[in-house]
């Protein structure tokens, strides 16, 4: 048996993490759906502190990056570096301690942040105890990416393995300085940072989980999964490295766009507005690399859905990054800072991108682990791309036309000096959209129960399949 | 910023961008032997990569940023101490922008600062610069329609805890004002807050019901306790502001447990003042607009009285 499972891949903690990824994304957007709804009616909140916007809305924003986006990543990443380097895991044991250990630190947060036990830090709400815990989990995790890199059996590293081992190593280094803190008793600590230091290092943080989780992390799902459907070898080598290392010196520098015309110092506000501009070309770097990866098989778009995910999320991609360098610039921020058009901004990203590209790997991925073909439905899958894709247009749409809406009329000014509108008009003018981006959320994450249903049909009956580890092609 | 501080800064942003533009430089040729359709030569399950070149257009995108990064570096400040050649900083732009607008206004506001308040009432297009102001300073606690919420007073009912003359208004948004009742629990007990509470009822306009059994032991302590600040007759003291408690309005809640809860636990308000923030010629336009918010009211009951 032992000697057998030497031969295989481990599976197993893959097919915890994919299944954990479908569940944990409907809880995510059905919370965001919630505070959705809750912008338009207040009164959904229940007159109850547990279910209000400010402790629901990092709810969210944790359980669709952290419990979502980070099983998509730990799914993939770990599928991906036994795929590409022709090895298993190193350790089934420590997989399993950071399948359930990732689990645990998913539902403390889902119980602490109702409960309103926050650091109150942006995408780093958790308190003191779970983020010791997040700092254990992760180097286990680490430990077992890079231990099984260093056992390949491939000459090179497969350049999808260099984006998932940035991430890794760059999220451990970020969380572990932004979440520095004095802790008061076992619920409550603060930032050992102050001021105007505390905003920088805060961003710092907030724009590289950007970078390197959110982008780096699912750049590695592109690099192995849009060649991988497509069947075509990928564009070029020589771009993936020059962007590769292009994308992460530069994103760095990013994080003071976040605090234009703040008490931030003006030469750390105008690096971040330059090296963001400098970023738009590593960034579209990928973008080409995955589609141009498609040229020679671009009929594929008519008949398999999944390729339609993929490539839909590199559009994506390419239009957030693009909007992101423009929205850094000083006289563009002044404009969109504070609106809902930042919110567009992420969930261009983070529906647009993140979710397509991850939904797209699922789907790919998941037949393989339960012995399948394919998935039990294709149809499905067709069906889930056109309500993701008419979802996050709608949301979009509608989030830029109310950002940019409240931009102009919090600027507009009477021939006499003062101001044109109150703010509770910008707020009246926007409420139509808010219809409209609720209506595009519920849109998306019904495509999410589409899916919940087509994986389990996929899975019902199914044996759990193994793989032999083939021996990697001489060169 | 200390010198080794301005260096550092310098030299990393130096080296980064200096870096990019290496990284691009040596890697834009095409190599003779990676022509289109050819692959590294590596297989990862399956996976293969073409060698191709980097796209043209990709890295003239790329090299434009960089140089657009250099000019704006050359520019504005970024480069640890050096301030950019054309000197600017926010602070510098904001103050330009403000001197600019004082500029272009100020003649406006101080046309209408020479004038009453009084004299304002008949000038619908200073109550509307009022309004503006009034509307998006003092709209957080007050309402942007000046009908306030539960702990912030309503401004169009007429009922003043400062007074409601021109010159009290001005004063309560010049300095603010500190609303400071005690909390009465400890001295007076549960009962003893319970049965104040029964007689100011008893007493009050509205003709609410009260419990008439704690009426004679509340008069009496009442008048020991609360008629300091609020009257023998509950009518109040604006020059403490002290509220009236005969009349309708009750700005902390008007049912039995939210005036219990006020007796017992006191009141700490705070309206801040403004004078730093809005300046006097500001000031005397939202006076203005805000003294016109009741006047309505009192000239419709200066009529109604009149017909009856």
């Amino acid at each position: 048996m032992s000697e057998l499972k030497k031969e295989n891949y481990n599976y197993k903690v893959i097919r915890q993490f994919a299944v954990m990824s479908v569940i944990w994304g409907i809880v995510g957007m059905a919370v965001g759906v919630l505070i959705a709804a809750q912008l338009m009616f207040p009164a959904l909140n229940f007159d109850t502190s547990w279910l209000s916007f400010g402790r629901l809305r990092p709810l969210h924003t944790n359980a669709v990056i952290f419990a979502f986006g980070g099983c998509v990543l730990m799914a993939t990443s770990l599928y991906c570096v036994q795929r590409t380097s022709h090895t298993r895991l190193i350790s089934d044991k420590l997989a399993a301690f950071v399948f359930w250990g990732w689990q645990l630190i998913i539902v403390l947060a889902a119980v602490t942040l109702p409960l309103g036990y926050t650091s109150g830090k942006e995408y780093a709400e958790l308190e003191w105890p779970i983020d010791i815990l997040i700092t254990i989990v992760w180097v286990a995790y680490a430990i077992l990416f890079f231990g099984t890199v260093i056992k390949r059996k491939t000459s090179h590293i497969y350049v999808a393995n260099w984006f998932f081992g940035a991430f890794i190593l760059t999220v451990a280094v970020l969380h572990l300085v932004n979440s520095a803190a004095y802790p008061v008793d076992t619920w409550k600590s603060y930032s050992v940072y102050a001021g105007a230091v505390d905003a920088m290092v805060q961003w710092w943080y907030g724009h590289n989980a950007v970078g390197f989780y959110l982008t780096a992390g699912f750049l590695g799902i592109m690099y192995y999964f849009v060649p991988k459907q497509a069947g075509r070898p990928v564009y070029s080598y020589r771009l993936s490295i020059v962007h590769f290392w292009a994308l992460i010196a530069v994103y760095m520098w990013a994080g003071p766009h976040h605090l234009h015309y703040s008490s931030l110092p003006d030469w750390a506000q105008s690096l971040g507005m330059v090296f963001s501009l400098i970023l738009l070309a590593p960034s579209w770097g990928g973008m080409i690399n995955g589609i141009m990866t498609l040229s020679g098989a671009w009929h594929k778009l008519r008949t398999d859905p999944i390729i339609k995910f993929l490539i839909v999320s590199l559009s994506f991609y390419g239009m957030s990054t693009f909007e992101g360098p423009m929205m850094s610039i000083k006289t563009v921020n002044a404009l969109s800072h504070n609106t809902d058009w930042t919110i567009g901004h992420v969930h261009s990203g983070a529906l647009g991108w993140v979710a397509m590209v991850s939904i797209g790997a699922i789907y790919s991925l998941l037949p393989g682990l339960f012995g399948k073909k394919e998935m039990f439905s294709v149809r499905l899958i067709n069906v889930h791309f056109w309500l993701s894709t008419i979802g996050v247009v709608l949301y979009i749409a509608a989030m830029w036309i109310a950002g940019i809406t409240q931009g102009l009329m919090w600027r507009a000014t009477n021939a006499d000096g003062t101001l044109t509108y109150s703010f509770v008009q910008s707020l009246e003018a926007t409420y139509p959209y808010y219809g409209i981006r609720l209506l595009g959320g519920i849109i998306f994450l019904a495509g999410m129960f589409l899916m919940a249903y087509n994986v389990f049909k996929t899975i019902g009956g199914s044996e759990k399949a193994d793989t032999r580890i083939p021996e990697p092609v001489a060169h | 910023m200390s010198n080794f501080w301005s260096i550092y800064i310098i030299a990393i942003v130096v080296i980064n961008i200096a870096g990019c533009a290496a990284l691009l430089f040596f890697t834009r040729k095409k190599k003779e032997s990676s022509t289109q359709g050819k692959t590294t030569g590596h297989v990862y399950d399956g996976i293969e990569e073409y060698d191709n070149p980097l796209p043209r257009w990709w890295l003239w995108m790329f090299y434009i940023t960089i140089i657009f990064s250099v000019i704006y570096l050359v520019l504005y400040p970024g480069l640890g101490k050096f301030q950019g050649v054309l000197g600017w900083s926010q602070v510098n732009q904001y103050n330009e922008e403000v001197a600019k607008a004082d500029e272009q206004f100020m003649p406006m506001y101080e046309k209408y600062a020479a004038m009453s308040v009084e004299e304002l009432q008949n000038k619908p297009e200073a109550l509307d610069m009022g309004q503006s102001i009034f509307a998006n300073t003092c709209f957080g606690c007050h309402g942007a329609d000046g009908r306030g919420a539960l702990g912030f007073p309503d401004l169009t009912d007429n009922d003043w805890l400062y007074g409601g003359t021109p010159e009290q208004i001005k004063k309560s948004i010049v300095d603010g004002r500190r609303g400071l009742m005690p909390a009465w629990e400890a001295t007076l007990g549960e009962q003893g807050v319970s049965e104040v509470i029964h007689y100011v009822l008893s007493k009050n306009n509205a003709e609410r019901s009260f419990r008439e059994e704690l009426v004679e032991a509340g008069e009496t302590k009442y008048n020991q306790f609360c008629a300091a600040c609020h009257g023998k007759d509950l009518t109040g003291n604006v020059a403490l502001g002290a509220a009236n408690l005969a009349d309708t309005v009750w700005l902390h809640g008007g049912s039995i447990s939210m005036i219990k809860n006020t007796v017992a636990n006191g009141i700490q308000a705070n309206m801040p003042a403004h004078k730093d923030i809005l300046g006097e010629e500001k000031i005397h336009l939202v006076t203005a607009y805000v003294y016109s918010l009741s006047r309505d009211e009192q000239v419709q009951a200066l009529e109604d009285g009149g017909q009856k």
